[in-house]
């Protein structure tokens, strides 16, 4: 965005005063510039904007031609055959989901309870809070191979509790991040009257700030479930994907993201078909939990805290 | 409760210590040559992680040089520009963009954007642009600059509702009192907001660079994947973490499989410190932050 000063042209005898001609011409300089910068920005938004508008229309127009019963409710066809679905797929990704939620919510929400109402302040909830934000980070597909290391080498098979527990690893960082967030907007006010009552700290904790704050909690589980539903590169090797149904933990699983990366890198038609479905299908459940949360951070209920 | 808080240290302090002992084999092997070797054959046993480091950071930096210029733009015009109405949407598109899974970008990638870089882009950069060297060789459509645009889309949000907070922490005094010495609004803009929030600005940009390092899925699908060096963007190539997600599950050997590990331990290590310095910036911009302002 660098700007192209307009040279000031020579002086040229006149009644004109010379400064406040140089001063007239850095005028229009200065809003000229001004202008243009004003529409970079709004060409950036447009331009921005555009990929996501390029990437919804190509799933609808792609995938919801495909998307029919048997999509829900069929197993993947044998190479060659047309029709099949993604239903064990769907159930993986939901079995993998369940098992990660009850690992990594329950920590999550406990990590965040210490940071925001015992570890207020301390340099060890400092650390913890950096710690969790850098972890955050982290790449996925490095948290795959970590826990392919831990649980996969050691079991010698891959398993649907791997992928379980990758995923919940993930969900942490979130889950407590958000979680204290939404209990440091709980007033002091409501605390100090229940203490005020003689109500013992961690009980003040579980039926006043926690439940005060759990709108909030919630949209930060659902935000993290959102997350990593669509996540692929850790269940390459943890979850390891399945053509079949397949219910057990010690088990491989399928998994919808899973299913669309193995689908979109096949050199067959028809499974490039199911692969846009899938994508479709798999959008629409995250973009739904992602709207839903928005609209409800919107209403008001968590900013009413503070 | 502080057993869970102490889970996050557990974790980090976790991964590291079974990376470390995972891939010994292959530290003990090549050592520090590791990362400077560009040999990379498994039926030989020899391995180095050259090629995956170019191809790593010339997409994330080819990446961020497209999406920064467009994330502060998006920023800009959300904070300062936009009508009020506009500003919540706005936001709310920018953030779906990032709410869209990996995988669903490489789809998208691989139907739509490669064909599209093979027949129409490609073809007019060679034509244009082809005397700086960048974009010579046959264009297959996958390949680097491919996979650095699909990483800019992806990065794009991060980057730009980062910036988007930290410009709206800049107090609205400050605005007004640059306004007041009869300043356009871009010149306040410049002046009294970029100025101020430059060192957030750039922990946003490094946080954009984090997550375009370990981006996976997206990158495996249109890069390439094969271990290069080359000076043009069509060439294919590979990624650090698109080789883990490539060769990982096809991995024979000890050796092999803990040279691939030692690659995930170093795109770990770098992330953390990357993540660690971004985050810094931001904190150090936004912690004096006015009430309601983020």
């Amino acid at each position: 965005m660098s700007t192209q000063p307009i040279p000031i042209p020579p002086a040229r005898p006149g009644p004109m005063n010379l400064q406040s001609r140089g001063m007239r011409i850095n005028t229009a300089r200065r809003t000229i510039t001004n202008h243009i910068v004003s529409g970079l920005a709004i060409l950036a938004t447009l331009v921005v904007l555009a990929p996501l508008a390029a990437i919804l229309f190509y799933l609808v127009y792609k995938g919801a031609s495909s998307l029919n019963l048997a999509f829900f409710t069929h197993v993947p066809a044998p190479v060659g055959e047309t029709g099949g679905g993604m239903a064990n797929s769907i159930l993986g990704s939901g079995v993998i989901l369940f098992v990660a939620s009850l690992m990594g919510i329950p920590v999550g929400i406990a990590a965040g309870v210490y940071l925001a109402e015992f570890g207020r302040g301390k340099m060890l909830a400092n650390a913890m809070r950096f710690t969790a934000d850098v972890l955050n980070g982290v790449p996925s597909i490095v948290m795959g191979i970590a826990i392919y290391s831990l649980v996969v080498m050691p079991q010698k098979h891959f398993s649907a509790l791997a992928g379980g527990i990758v995923l919940a690893i993930m969900m942490i960082p979130t889950v407590t991040r958000t979680t204290e967030e939404m209990l440091s907007t709980v007033p002091r006010a409501i605390r100090e009257a229940a203490l005020g009552l003689g109500v013992p700290k961690w009980r003040t904790v579980l039926s006043v700030s926690l439940r005060t704050a759990s709108p909030g909690i919630i949209t930060g589980c659902m935000l993290a479930f959102a997350r990593v539903a669509g996540e692929t590169a850790p269940l390459l090797f943890t979850a390891f994907g399945n053509q079949f149904w397949s219910f057990k933990l010690n088990e491989p699983i399928a998994a919808l993201p899973l299913q669309i990366f193995v689908y979109a890198i096949s050199p067959y038609d028809e499974w490039h078909r199911l692969a846009w479905a899938g994508s479709l299908v798999l959008i629409v459940l995250i973009m739904v939990s992602v709207t839903l949360v928005r609209i409800y951070a919107n209403r008001g209920v968590l900013k009413g805290g503070s | 409760m502080l057993v869970c808080a102490c889970s996050i240290f557990a974790i980090v302090a976790f991964i590291f210590w079974i990376l470390v002992l995972r891939s010994n084999l292959s530290l003990a092997e090549f050592g520090w040559k590791f990362f400077t070797r560009s040999a990379w054959d498994p039926v030989a046993g020899d391995f180095g992680a050259l090629p995956f480091i170019f191809g790593t950071l010339a997409t994330s930096l080819l990446a961020l040089l497209m999406a920064v210029p467009l994330a502060l733009g998006v920023a800009i015009f959300v904070t300062e520009l936009c009508p009020k109405v506009l500003r919540a949407p706005i936001s709310f598109l920018t953030e779906l963009l990032a709410a869209i899974p990996s995988v669903v970008y490489g789809l998208w990638g691989v139907f739509v954007l490669v064909p599209l870089m093979r027949d129409v882009i490609g073809p007019f950069l060679s034509k244009t642009l082809g005397w700086t060297g960048f974009f010579e060789g046959p264009n297959f459509g996958v390949g680097l600059f491919t996979a650095s645009i699909i990483l800019s889309i992806m990065i794009l949000p991060i980057i730009s509702s980062l910036t988007r907070d930290i410009m709206l922490a800049v107090p609205n005094s400050q605005r007004e009192g640059v306004l007041a010495l009869g300043a356009t609004r871009w010149e306040m803009i410049r002046v009294g907001v970029l100025r101020n929030s430059r060192i957030g600005i750039v922990g946003a940009i490094m946080l954009g660079l984090g997550r375009a390092l370990g981006e996976t899925m997206a990158v495996t699908m249109v890069i390439g994947n094969h271990p290069n060096i080359s000076k043009s963007l069509f060439a294919p190539a590979n990624t650090l973490a698109s080789v883990i997600a490539g060769e990982f599950s096809e991995a024979t050997g000890d050796l092999y499989l803990s040279a691939l590990i030692e690659i995930g331990l170093a795109l770990f290590l770098v992330t953390i410190v990357v993540n660690a310095i971004a985050r810094l910036m931001v904190w150090a911009v936004t912690r004096g932050a006015p009430v309601g302002a983020a």
